[in-house]
């Protein structure tokens, strides 16, 4: 039983985040740039539907800061908004684990315009910057995405048997 | 096997000391300065990250150049000759000038002489926050980057630094929100301020009154640092003025400008030292 219980391949949850990080700030052209799924929200979801135990709301707000310092952001901003998003994604997990592949990328969509609203909005506090429609474009994008995001995630969490 | 239920109440309670946490570090970060060297180290950590994406852009353009046949190269190399050739016969009367200025000024008994030292830096390409205008190179603190630091193209002037990491620092274009900059037209010595405005290539003057249009400024005007805001040297070109529209309805005219620097496209960008040395009279 201990050793079931032990953590195991951390270094996949970590690697992943590194190559969400790498395509968040991949240069994109102008237009596409607002269309930019929010990779770095995703990856955060998933493990937190698969290993709520380990990836929590302290994982989203170190992954928050680091995101911040990355995108040039105020430093909290990210950290902020992804440890609300892991909140309720902790707290969901057992629901959203049994949605159907539909439904899920659908809660998707809401997590990551929370995040992506929450932080406009925190931003805006700060600077004058306008919220606009183009806040919820990524959120678009990344609930495209998520069915092959969770596939591919959920095969290396298998193989390399993370738990 | 997996103990999959969460306790709750432990979970909201590390949510809400993790949210205060991000407030006040919210708060430091844009208030005070307390975060300054916080962000060099953090930056400094990211760097790695930054640079790996930026190789494989950085490998296509070394890959396209170890290509590029011979004759492109040869007619590449002509070019750039005849234009160091222009450039120097330009530099042997600049250093005329040079000598004849400060022989003045010395006569004038006036005001110091300011030299500049200036160092490449290259762009890193990534993305950062897209509602600003900002940059990131690779020069950092271990170069001796500062905060404020005027960056400049061979054009004009690009922007200033923001943050300095420990090998990198962000730059802020001049077409940011947040950005202005005191500059002057060249003709008529009118000054005013240079103030981005978020679009991509454009610069919005403020304060002309809309009596002043006639004699101070119209399109076609070059306009210059003035030096005033004591960050930026003096004399260095920022843009062409290209649209003059006076508003009746408010106090102040709307003037536009181009920026002379290359902003969204250049690879390399120059970081400028600016020491106050003595007069020296040759």
């Amino acid at each position: 039983m201990n050793l079931v219980l032990r953590p195991h391949g951390t270094w996949v949850i970590v690697l992943s985040f590194l190559f969400s990080f790498m395509l968040a700030i991949m240069p994109l052209p102008s237009w596409a740039s607002a269309w930019r799924p929010d990779w770095v929200a995703m990856v955060l979801i998933y493990w937190c539907i698969a290993i709520p135990h380990r990836v929590g709301v302290a994982t989203g707000w170190t992954v928050g800061i680091v995101h911040d310092v990355l995108n040039d952001a105020l430093l909290g901003q990210h950290a902020l908004t992804l440890c609300i998003v892991a909140f309720i994604s902790v707290k969901l997990h057992l629901r959203i684990r049994l949605f159907p592949r539909l439904q899920q990328a659908i809660s998707i969509l809401g997590l990551v315009i929370i995040n992506k609203l929450l932080s406009a909005w925190i931003y805006s506090i700060f600077t004058e910057f306008q919220i606009s429609w183009s806040v919820i474009f990524s959120a678009i994008t990344s609930m495209i995405l998520w069915p092959w995001l969770f596939v591919i995630l959920r095969d290396m969490r298998r193989t390399y048997r993370v738990f | 096997m997996k103990p999959s239920v969460v306790d709750g109440r432990t979970l909201t309670l590390k949510m809400i000391l993790f949210v205060s946490l991000s407030i006040s570090l919210m708060i430091a970060d844009s208030s005070f300065g307390y975060l300054t060297t916080v962000r060099t180290y953090l930056l400094g950590v990211v760097y790695p990250l930054q640079y790996l994406v930026d190789m494989p852009i950085k490998a296509g353009q070394w890959l396209s150049k170890s290509v590029s046949n011979r004759k492109q190269l040869l007619n590449e190399n002509a070019k750039l000759y005849k234009e160091n050739l222009r450039l120097q016969i330009a530099l042997q009367k600049f250093e005329h000038l040079k000598n004849e200025n400060a022989r003045l000024r010395y006569l004038l008994d006036s005001s110091e002489e300011v030299s500049e030292r200036v160092q490449v830096a290259e762009v890193l390409a990534v993305d950062l926050e897209q509602s600003k205008r900002n940059i990131l190179i690779n020069k950092g603190e271990n170069d001796g980057v500062f905060v404020n630091q005027p960056v400049i193209d061979a054009r004009g002037v690009m922007g200033q630094i923001t943050k300095v990491g420990l090998f990198s620092s962000v730059v802020m274009l001049l077409t940011d929100p947040s950005h202005e900059l005191p500059v002057q037209v060249v003709r008529t010595g009118l000054r005013t301020i240079a103030k981005g405005m978020g679009t991509i290539n454009r610069l919005s003057l403020l304060y002309l009154s809309n009596t002043g249009l006639n004699t101070g400024i119209k399109v076609g005007d070059l306009i210059v640092t003035s030096g005033i805001g004591q960050k930026f040297p003096k004399g260095y070109p920022v843009g062409t003025v290209i649209e003059v529209t006076p508003d009746i309805g408010k106090p102040y005219a709307q003037v536009h400008a181009l920026p002379r620097a290359i902003l969204e496209r250049n690879r390399e960008v120059l970081l400028v030292w600016e020491n106050a040395t003595d007069l020296v009279v040759k």
